[in-house]
């Protein structure tokens, strides 16, 4: 089997045992990547030297014995919103264009210090602001299941690179469903970990009290080996868990799930959600259940109000983080003749610098944010968050994990929801309260729905720093469907 | 601009105050990254990710910071809060890297506390509403234009450097009741605070540096009134000095208006050293709204009580328990140490003390003779070439015997000048006091040579004999101890008083 089959754990295997080198490994996405990346457009910048030069980096390492994690010389796809050294990045914003930053963020200086190889940075929505990857300033990226489909959103560069065998792994970020919507519409397994259990040093902000990074993966072990390499404590992000990383690779090599309690998540379904998706998420139910859990439906009433809540969240916090480009330090500067005042400039570069999307949000934050508003609010959308964060509680109480689908439909065709925002945001109805509870919560492929031969997610919700248990339950799904498919939902590269 | 006579002014309104005052923290670090907080650096050398506000960097709490802050908060009576957050100030302006300060809002650190200064006198208890940290911006240069200011500027260049120093804010209640007396208490308070951050060690508090700085609020209610009138506020000034005249040429401006059925405009004022008046700033009608909303880069801070127990207690001795201790231990008048204390001159005088002076004399020359050569070089006391020590070696110089007050005030320019210490200035200038033979030799030369004064002492005119020993100090070049010169003139004319 080709290189670019084999799962990240095969490849770091074989890269420490040295039947393959990692300059080899790299040689071969690389060859991929320039082979699809017409179709699928997953990425913003590849650099086939300069990967190729760590690569080798990596190589002598291994050479010269130091002792490297698991996924030394495996190659990775790297969400273009974190800060790399060696790579620009620009947030897929034009007031970005060609910024190469003077230091690496904490997920990338942990992803090179384990060895991993980048391969180029992915696109995304401008500023993760998006559910489809078409609010990238400079292109749209493709469905590798159905090109004509978005990858979903934000991550969807990540989400697509992945499902296209274009790299086994790949980075994202979850602000309010920007891992798990594009790892369920493309098929893949992605994880949003606890908030503050991966650092956000170095990862360009969007909602600040929302942004998670996280691991795309073609499966739940190799998720999970991304997981542990760039999770844990950071000094340099105040809001970072100073707590242990509860251990997801034990947890995903151990699938047995008989008497773990699962509850459903009853205000998840219905009215709006695809029949096929229904199904599946039905089927999956029978599956848990067969596989000896305990599944029982509850209710959680004030989810149904966590996308308005975060609807002003989430712009209130991004008025405020992107009111730094403002063309004095680095980045676009529009206007600047000599002529013009500072504010003038700034204003003109906004202006030129900002997509549609980003300055309706940041309308919106600045809005609800302002004197005489901000309790009616932001002050109210807190208060949201609050009985959010009380439903979850109470139904940890009951059960070990909640389950939903990931998203109402799947993957829906380019251009089909871009000048029609509200339908956009409902992409990210089921995701959206892990984020303003700061909970861990994952999506796995369970199949295709009927009607589209799409992919199809289950959401996993666990307690804060029970990211185990999301993996314990998908490795335990991902295990029952192999079997039953005689293989991953994902066989092989798709031709396209 | 028309002003009315302050005295006028007094007799129709009365002031209300109100300080603002911003002390930059000595912390070596800033308030949110791990850069250097040394004044004086080469622009934009120190600045990092996070201070320059790179896309992706963060915030992390200078731990320092907060426990200065706290013992800024405890000196000042304050009641510490269990648990506040930084807040986010948002507005626009290029040497603010983020376009939102880091501050604290309706949670500060610190609160309802008060500070007592003496003024005339009299104690007067200025309430203090709150005390609370954030993040100084970068500083700009407007080059070009006749003003210095951003308007009809060619271009500005801006410094980051000081982007992310830590603040402190502390922030007064309206002090009412201080009548005429008003601008001599804003300059109080202001003098009492920078002496509590010294003693407190959080700040080198250089008010010409712009590491204390002071926003004067004035406002006036016509007398008999109990409303308070519209405010302004004076922002930035920076020294003890303008404090006081500020707020005396505030008063008399906005009688004026008053006076003149007139309105006055909330606004930020400026002060002009020069001609000691403030003019128009920014119009605060308008008020800008700043959309604070809590931090959600940094996590709250909740103070251990335990840790800010142990705080209290170490607190230094504050500076006006110090003072009335010194005052006991030295002697002095209530008059001679609000003086000293208004010329800053305590701590010198200590250290001269502390260096073997008698108070007495150490309060002399520092309060006198130096006080003079400070004023005439418009230098503070503290800056002027000559240490403590010094001046203690030649208050001993003079017990001895060796110097008189004349030939004191030689060594001392002397030393002023960088001639070296005292007693090599004494050496390399000469200067001695006569010796008992020298001076009876110049004795019987005076008396020789004045025998009209040598008569009118003998005929019982002792006060003649001021002539005499003015001519021996005089032959002397001021060599002679005047005291024995007296004694050995009436002692050979035979004459005892």
């Amino acid at each position: 089997m080709s290189l670019i089959h084999k799962t990240a754990a095969e490849l770091g295997a074989l890269i420490a045992s040295g039947q393959a080198s990692a300059a080899e490994v790299a040689e071969a996405h690389l060859d991929r990547i320039e082979q699809v990346e017409p179709k699928v457009r997953a990425f913003l910048h590849v650099d086939r030297e300069v990967t190729l030069e760590q690569a080798r980096a990596v190589d002598e390492r291994i050479r010269q014995g130091e002792k490297l994690g698991p996924l030394a010389g495996v190659p990775i796809a790297h969400k273009d919103i974190f800060a790399t050294r060696d790579m620009p990045t620009t947030a897929a914003s034009k007031i970005l264009e060609g910024w190469r930053p003077p230091y690496d963020a904490t997920v990338t200086a942990r992803l090179r210090k384990a060895g991993l190889v980048i391969l180029g940075k992915t696109n995304l929505d401008e500023f993760a602001m998006g559910s489809s990857t078409e609010n990238s300033a400079y292109h749209a990226t493709h469905n590798p299941w159905d090109l004509t489909r978005v990858p979903g959103g934000s991550s969807g560069g990540s989400s697509a690179a992945v499902a296209a065998y274009q790299a086994p792994l790949s980075t994202g970020t979850d602000t309010g469903g920007s891992i798990r919507q594009p790892a369920a519409v493309t098929g893949i397994v992605g994880m949003k970990p606890t908030y503050g259990g991966s650092s956000r040093y170095g990862l360009i902000a969007f909602a600040s009290s929302l942004d998670t990074p996280g691991p795309f993966a073609r499966n739940v072990m190799d998720a999970a080996l991304l997981h542990a390499a760039f999770s844990g404590h950071d000094p340099m992000d105040s809001t970072s868990i100073d707590a242990a990383v509860p251990d997801v690779v034990e947890a995903a090599s151990n699938a047995d799930i008989a008497g773990m309690r699962i509850g459903v998540v009853k205000e998840f379904g219905g009215e709006g959600y695809q029949q096929g998706v229904l199904n599946r998420f039905h089927d999956a139910v029978e599956l848990l259940e067969s596989l000896g859990a305990k599944v029982v439906e509850l209710s959680c009433p004030s989810f149904t109000t966590a996308l308005p809540a975060y609807y002003l969240i989430a712009p209130s916090e991004c008025s405020s983080n992107l009111a730094r480009f403002d063309a004095m330090r680095y980045g676009l500067r529009v206007g600047d003749d000599g002529t013009r005042s500072a504010e003038e400039v700034m204003a003109l570069t906004r202006a030129a610098g900002f997509g549609p999307e980003v300055k309706r949000r940041i309308m919106l934050g600045t809005y609800a944010l302002s004197s005489g508003y901000y309790d009616a609010y932001y002050g109210q959308a807190q208060k949201v968050r609050t009985l959010i964060s009380r439903d979850f509680e109470a139904a940890f109480h009951q059960v070990d994990v909640l389950i939903s689908p990931t998203t109402p439909t799947t993957a829906f065709p380019i251009g089909e929801r871009a000048d029609d925002p509200m339908a956009m945001y409902l992409a990210d109805l089921c995701t959206i309260p892990s984020n303003l509870s700061g909970n861990a919560a994952m999506s796995v492929p369970i199949g295709l729905a009927d009607e589209d031969n799409l992919p199809v997610g289950l959401q996993i919700m666990a307690p804060v720093l029970g990211d185990d248990r999301c993996y314990r339950v998908g490795a335990a799904v991902e295990k029952a469907l192999e079997s039953r498919w005689g293989g991953p939902l994902l066989k092989e590269a798709p031709a396209l | 601009m028309s002003v009315m006579a302050y005295d006028e002014a007094l007799e129709r309104y009365e002031p209300v105050l109100g300080l603002e005052t911003h002390v930059e923290l000595g912390t070596h670090s800033k308030m949110f990254c791990g850069c250097s907080t040394t004044f004086g650096a080469p622009p934009n050398t120190h600045v990092c990710p996070t201070c320059l506000a790179l896309p992706g960097s963060l915030p992390v709490a200078n731990e320092m910071a907060i426990e200065s802050t706290i013992r800024i908060g405890l000196a000042l009576n304050c009641s510490i809060a269990e648990w506040c957050r930084f807040a986010r100030k948002n507005y626009f302006y290029p040497d603010m890297p983020k376009n939102y300060q880091i501050s604290q809002y309706d949670e500060p650190l610190c609160f309802d506390g008060y500070l007592d200064v003496e003024v005339d006198g009299r104690t007067v208890r200025i309430e203090i509403e709150r005390v609370h940290l954030e993040e100084d911006t970068g500083k700009s240069t407007h080059v070009g234009g006749a003003t210095g200011r951003i308007q009809g500027a060619d271009y500005s260049i801006v410094d980051y450097n000081r982007a992310g120093i830590p603040l402190v804010e502390i922030v007064t209640k309206p002090i009412p009741g201080t009548d005429r007396l008003a601008p001599e208490v804003a300059r109080a308070y202001a003098t009492e605070l920078r002496e509590l951050m010294r003693s407190l060690g959080v700040s080198d508090v250089r008010m010409e540096e712009g590491s204390m700085r002071c926003d004067v609020n004035v406002s006036l209610m016509p007398r008999g009134s109990s409303e308070w009138g519209t405010r302004t506020e004076t922002k930035n000034v920076n020294s003890l000095r303008s404090v006081e005249r500020s707020v005396r040429s505030e008063i008399q401006r906005q009688a004026a208006i008053l006076a003149e059925g007139g309105r006055i405009i909330q606004e930020t004022r400026h002060f002009h050293e020069d001609t000691g008046m403030t003019t128009s700033g920014r119009s605060k009608e308008e008020a800008q709204d700043y959309r604070y909303f809590p931090e959600p880069d940094l996590v709250p801070i909740a103070p251990d009580p335990v840790w800010v127990a142990r705080l209290k207690s170490a607190l230094p001795e504050l500076p006006a328990v110090r003072r009335k201790r010194l005052q006991a231990e030295w002697g002095v008048s209530d008059h001679d140490m609000e003086s000293m204390h208004n010329a800053d001159a305590i701590e010198i005088v200590e250290a001269t003390i502390a260096a073997g002076a008698p108070a007495a004399d150490a309060r002399k020359w520092w309060m006198g003779e130096l006080a003079r050569r400070a004023n005439e070089s418009g230098k503070a006391l503290a800056d002027l070439p000559i240490t403590p020590a010094q001046v203690a070696r030649v208050t001993e110089l003079v017990a001895s015997g060796t110097l008189n007050d004349k030939l004191a005030r030689e060594a001392l320019d002397g030393v002023l000048a960088g001639e070296g210490s005292p007693d090599e200035v004494v050496a390399s200038r000469g200067l001695q006091i006569a010796d008992e033979g020298e001076l009876a030799t110049i004795v019987e030369q005076v008396l020789a040579g004045n025998a009209d004064a040598v008569e009118k002492v003998r005929s019982g005119k002792i006060a003649a004999v001021g002539a005499l020993v003015g001519g021996v100090m005089k032959a002397s070049r001021g060599k002679a101890d005047a005291a024995r010169a007296r004694e050995l003139i009436l002692e050979k004319l035979g004459v005892s008083e």
